[in-house]
């Protein structure tokens, strides 16, 4: 299963090599061209069957939250910082490898034997962590690993029922994976698709992704987060696992423009592909550095509901990801001549 | 101006939602012989072709507002701001959606005033079921302050001075057009209150040598404010700086030195917090010089901001006597 080969990638913000690779190796016989630009975003373009038809940009980002390597303690333990938004509270215990050669490593603390009775009131935070990767001095750990080194979570993929996938990094190999299969199609419009790198720390990949590529639209692949648990009013819910995909209508980076917006509502109801609303404003996605390229291009965000994002351990329902893949290539074999009001 | 100001007050315009406000403001240029053009995220842009420079003049003309997120099964809707929302203005405000639908805001129980925050309120639009409400309102709907206008001695109450006092400004200019021969770009941009977005576009779009953006700024002249040299009804204030823009030092002197020899009152403006198109505009491809021109205002992002006329029309003129300064393109 391609998704599961993605989210086993490594790929830290800035580090995204492993996973360029394994998307250029996957969509390489469905593109007519293929390069990475000065930042490391992986672009392809896929010429449409219809002269004149718009250019859309389809992108989703390579990089997943990470922890980097900022200093070797005499001990051979490790220090770090966090790439992108980790809650700190989680990092305790959790297994990681470090690098590209995926070092096995484990995040410590105090055992519980060691902690006062003042120290359980709150979580461990960055200064209370280290990075244990077995080495018993500076010189032994050198020999792994160097500083300014990501390191990822280190969990298995795994299937939940039939149904759901439990998973790291499926923010936004989840997106990667649905823009792989998309490419494997045919489409009146030409496609450009763009692999970003570090979204995580602040939508720069996509930044550039788009300039001077004459783009007519563009539809980012996302993960988004889905709250339809126990402890959250109906209202706080964001999006639910099962709803189908969630499409955004404004979020912290992004008014969706509103024309494309319903156009894809329009072909989801024809079509009878659930979808929903993300039912937030909070967030940010790559959409929110693509429509303010150049003069401006219409952007939509469509996103896999996710529980537990940014965690080890994220679960999403594979059912929204097909219909994500299939709302998205209907549309595109919707749309001809023109911009976003096809 | 002041009709029109009110004219623009009361057409619907939220970051996102800005066709009203921009048919609005499309009728009121259809007399001026400028040619219109609308670009991909809305901005509305209004050219004059000449030769020998390009200036760049933008007022934004969306507003702060309110997103519905929730429909809940009694018919309450729970949203996300749109923009700079304070919690303490909206609790009690009456809004309404495009069409006209009315609500008003309530909240949660709420022990201290520190706990008051937007997701303890709740828009009520009269509606008893989700199915009603959904009738009326969808999950997406915007929705601004209700809107009002009065104008009592020199100065104005109102909804969405900010900004269609820099929208009506502008428009005053266009009507009173300066003979000059450069080219010239006036635009009514969109997505200023999320982010200063649609100016960005625009500015890229257009290319111009010299911007100058029109909007409002903060005072310090009510009681106990936090310290501000900017009062009402002295002049328009000529940005110094924001969080957004340290204003070209040559475009800010020029403003001053054209206030000076017009006999204009200005003020100088720092803000403190906050920023304007010229944030977005000045970092447009290789850099544009920019200022701006802002109109001093009370209660800023409130239901019922605050200005004086008089500093509405003297930011007019002094823009005016700006736009006929031999100097505005030294380099070219």
């Amino acid at each position: 299963m391609l998704l599961k080969r993605l989210s086993a990638a490594f790929g830290p913000p800035g580090q995204e090599g492993e996973v360029r690779d394994l998307l250029r190796r996957e969509i390489g016989p469905y593109v007519d061209k293929i390069w990475t630009d000065a930042l490391g975003n992986l672009l392809a373009e896929k010429k449409g069957l219809e002269e004149g038809a718009p250019r859309v940009m389809l992108t989703a980002h390579m990089d997943e939250v990470a922890l980097m390597i900022t200093h070797i303690e005499d001990t051979g333990l490790l220090r770090f910082k966090t790439m992108g938004g980790i809650d700190q509270r989680i990092l305790v215990s959790k297994p990681v490898v470090v690098g590209v050669k995926k070092v096995p490593g484990v995040i410590g603390s105090k055992a519980i034997h060691l902690v006062t009775p003042e120290e359980r009131k709150r979580a461990f935070m960055l200064r209370d962590l280290y990075l244990d990767i077995g080495a018993s001095s500076r010189e032994e750990a050198e020999k792994l690993v160097t500083v300014g080194e990501g390191a990822v979570f280190n969990s298995s993929f795994c299937l939940l029922g039939d149904n759901r996938v439990r998973a790291k990094a499926l923010d936004d190999r989840v997106g990667c994976s649905a823009l792989v299969e998309i490419l494997q199609r045919q489409y009146p419009v030409t496609l450009i698709a763009a692999f970003t790198v570090q979204e995580e720390v602040g939508l720069r990949g996509a930044r550039v992704a788009a300039f001077g590529k004459d783009i007519d639209l563009a539809l980012v692949l996302e993960a988004t987060m889905a709250f339809d648990v126990p402890d959250s009013k109906p209202h706080e819910t964001v999006t639910y696992l099962g709803g189908g995909p969630a499409l955004t209508i404004m979020d912290r980076t992004l008014i969706a423009d509103p024309a494309l917006l319903a156009s894809l509502r329009k072909t989801a109801r024809e079509r009878k592909i659930p979808y929903q609303l993300r039912r937030t404003g909070t967030g940010g996605t790559d959409g929110g550095a693509i429509h303010l390229t150049e003069d401006g291009i219409p952007t939509v965000v469509m996103a896999v509901p996710c529980r537990y994002l940014h965690s080890p351990a994220s679960v999403i329902e594979l059912s929204d990801y097909h219909h994500l893949v299939d709302l998205t290539s209907a549309f595109l074999s919707e749309l001809t001549e023109g911009r976003a009001d096809k | 101006m002041k009709n029109i100001l009110q004219r623009l007050i009361y057409a619907f315009g939220p970051s996102g939602k800005e066709e009203e406000i921009r048919s609005v403001l499309k009728e009121e240029l259809a007399v001026t012989g400028l040619q219109l053009k609308t670009d991909a995220l809305g901005n509305l842009i209004a050219t004059k072709p000449g030769q020998g420079g390009r200036l760049m003049l933008a007022a934004h003309m969306d507003e702060i507002g309110l997103l519905v997120t929730h429909i809940d099964d009694k018919g309450f809707l729970r949203f996300a701001p749109i923009g700079g929302q304070d919690p303490r203005n909206l609790l009690g405000s009456r809004v309404v959606f495009a069409d006209g639908t009315m609500g008003t805001i309530g909240a949660e129980t709420i022990k201290e005033a520190k706990d008051l925050k937007i997701d303890k309120l709740f828009l009520d639009i009269g509606a008893a079921t989700s199915a009603q409400a959904e009738e009326i309102v969808q999950i997406g709907s915007p929705a601004v302050f209700a809107p009002h206008f009065s104008h009592q001695g020199d100065r104005i109450i109102g909804k969405s001075l900010d900004n269609r006092a820099g929208c009506a400004l502008l428009l005053a200019v266009i009507r009173d057009l300066p003979p000059v021969d450069y080219h010239l770009d006036f635009v009514f941009t969109v997505q200023e209150e999320v982010g200063l977005r649609g100016a960005r576009t625009a500015a890229y779009h257009l290319h111009p040598d010299l911007a100058l953006a029109v909007d409002v700024t903060r005072t310090g002249d009510t009681p106990e404010s936090p310290p501000m040299a900017v009062e009402l009804g002295k002049g328009p204030a000529i940005k110094i700086k924001d969080t957004s823009l340290i204003s070209h030092p040559r475009v800010r002197d020029l403003l001053k030195e054209t206030a000076h020899s017009r006999g204009i009152p200005f003020q100088l403006e720092v803000l403190a917090r906050g920023g304007t198109d010229a944030g977005s505009i000045h970092l447009s491809r290789e850099g544009v010089p920019s200022g701006v021109i802002s109109i001093p205002t009370r209660y800023v992002h409130s239901p019922a901001e605050v200005i004086d006329y008089r500093d509405l029309t003297n930011a007019a003129s002094l823009l005016s006597a700006f736009m006929q300064q031999e100097q505005l393109f030294p380099d070219l």
